[in-house]
């Protein structure tokens, strides 16, 4: 029971919340981009909220389902077709066998998960199953997938499936993704910066380069400096942490950053917005507005609780839609 | 800790923060650092997710759903910020575990070492010296960072200091061992780096197949030797 792999998109890849508890060592936590959309896609389907799913990037992946299953998708919209009618997202889905998904533009967004009732098979290294491409380890191989790769379920989905059901509910996920400015945490060196640098960190778009990924965001914007430009000691740094570089311009540390790092650190964006700027493509625009530990903490908690009502509401539905049957 | 180095708490994000005691590579900071390391591993606090020591800081990440369960629905960051000040008051500096000793094989033959002879030039100073001064002293781990496995080793001669490349190179050779400032460090895998080069082992400092995938941890001590080419290529090609 799985999917194969008929083509391979740009950068396919099996994630969980992260690898933890090894950032000592030099390990970063890899896990999903869009933490929200990876348990979205879970809810949905009735897994725990951090088993493995499937994230890609467009061009996005051909799959064929070689068994029954039970799928959604969250997070971008690539309009995805399932042999060849459009599906929505947020929606989950039964899916006989032999049915083939289809990724055929990028429409919003700029990674898709696609999550199935057992989750993904996938290698465990130190304690998580998402992918480290650099050692080589968890996910499928360690690596993103490739054509006429095997992507098995870890546990079977014993339901029989005629023709594709789509389920009629759907998850509303606009409010777990704020709209407007991405929220940030002033870093310990935002004092250090000069009056006019303070005012183009809060007004000035800045703009995602063309060589970001999954490590990080390059940022194009006016040039930022600190009153007296000071290197510090190599410490730890996270997901969303943004440092003022040599150069003047700033680059956002994402999923797979580095452990440690040197450089100013201006802010660090508030997990509500992680989801939100994990959907940013190359060439979009990132607007930043200051918010204190009280309101990122409290925004954070009203996102995690809507989460839980999602989860319960998903979980009731769909044991009353299966058991029906 | 009976005489505290002055400190400053601040936040890494809204589920992570750093306790930091300014920038100095110090030995007595550093295994300050690592006695909060063992301390909180020991405490294990649930919800604390990572823990990272580094030259002069530690830093926690936690999940902040569940440190604002002990926090009493409170702020998970002020329950941290107050855990972390408390746990200075324990530390104990004589109940470190004594540091590990390392002896690593180091190769400084120039087809390896792609930076020393033009470091070497700029020092005027011969081959041999330089190799006599980087394996004179051993090198305490300060931290491991940047790369899964990249110790950060200090602090080197003030004779052989050397800064960073202007321009970073796109590709490093995996156990490239290099300088920067008064740090010198490993590459564990090939990668881009800036760090000038002046040597290469032939061990494989990280391996993912091991539960302890890093062959250095924080606070062991590294003393490097030089070895030639003939041997450095019998070990290399050594089965493990």
């Amino acid at each position: 029971m799985g999917v194969r792999v008929l083509k391979s998109g740009m950068a396919d890849s099996l994630r969980d919340a992260g690898r933890f508890g090894f950032q000592h060592l030099g390990i970063p936590p890899g896990g999903a981009m869009d933490n929200v959309a990876m348990q979205v896609v879970n809810i949905l389907v009735g897994n725990p909220i951090g088993a493995v799913v499937m994230e890609m990037h467009y061009p996005a992946p051909q799959l064929e389902f070689n068994s029954p299953a039970l799928m959604a998708l969250s997070g971008a919209d690539f309009q995805a077709t399932i042999d060849g009618v459009e599906i929505a997202l947020n929606q989950p889905m039964l899916v006989p066998t032999g049915s083939v998904i289809k990724f055929n533009k990028p429409v919003s967004g700029a990674r898709c998960y696609l999550g199935v009732k057992g989750g993904f098979e996938a290698d465990e290294w130190l304690g998580s199953k998402t992918t480290n491409n650099f050692a080589v380890r968890g996910g499928y191989q360690g690596r993103n997938l490739q054509k006429a790769d095997w992507v098995a379920f870890a546990k079977p989905f014993s339901y029989e499936v005629e023709e594709p059901a789509v389920m009629p509910w759907t998850a509303n996920v606009r409010e777990l993704y704020p709209q407007g400015p991405c929220y940030l945490i002033p870093g310990a060196e935002y004092e250090l910066l000069d009056a006019a640098s303070k005012q183009c960190l809060i007004q000035e778009a800045f703009q995602i380069a063309t060589n970001s990924n999954r490590m990080g965001y390059r940022l194009q914007s006016a040039p930022m400096h600190l009153g007296e430009y000071k290197e510090c000691l190599s410490s730890g740094v996270g997901f969303g942490t943004l440092q003022l570089l040599p150069d003047a311009q700033t680059i956002l540390l994402m999923a797979d950053h580095q452990t440690t790092a040197g450089y100013p650190r201006l802010g660090h964006v508030a997990s509500v917005s992680l989801p939100t700027l994990a959907q940013l493509n190359a060439g979009d625009s990132i607007r930043f507005q200051l918010i204190d530990m009280k309101t990122a903490e409290s925004l954070y908690a009203a996102q995690e609780k809507h989460l839980r009502q999602l989860k319960n509401a998903c979980n009731f539905r769909l044991q009353e839609y299966l058991s029906n049957d | 800790m009976e005489k505290p180095f002055p400190y400053r708490i601040y936040p890494i994000g809204d589920q992570a923060l750093t306790l930091d005691f300014g920038n100095l590579i110090n030995d007595e900071i550093n295994r300050c650092v690592m006695a909060l390391f063992y301390w909180l591993k020991e405490e294990d606090l649930h919800g604390i997710k990572d823990i990272i020591p580094a030259y002069a800081s530690i830093s926690v990440v936690y999940d902040a759903s569940l440190i604002r369960k002990w926090a009493g629905n409170g702020s998970a960051y002020a329950y941290m910020e107050d855990y972390l000040t408390q746990a200075l008051q324990p530390l104990d500096l004589q109940a470190l575990p004594s540091s590990r000793e390392l002896r690593i094989p180091v190769c400084y033959h120039q087809s390896l070492a792609p930076d020393l002879l033009e470091l070497c030039q700029e020092k005027q100073m011969d081959l041999d010296e330089f190799v006599a001064i980087h394996t004179a002293i051993p090198y305490r781990v300060y931290m491991i960072g940047f790369l899964p496995g990249f110790a950060y080793m200090g602090s080197l001669d003030e004779r052989i200091v050397a800064p960073r490349k202007q321009t970073p190179r796109t590709h490093v050779a995996a156990g490239s061992v290099g300088i920067a400032g008064v740090q010198t460090g490993i590459y564990p895998f090939a990668s881009p780096g800036g760090w000038q080069l002046i040597g290469q082992t032939p061990m494989t400092l990280f391996n993912a197949n091991d539960d302890q995938p890093s062959l250095f941890q924080p606070g062991d001590l590294v003393q490097f030797e030089a070895i030639s080419i003939d041997q450095f290529y019998q070990l290399k090609n050594k089965p493990s």
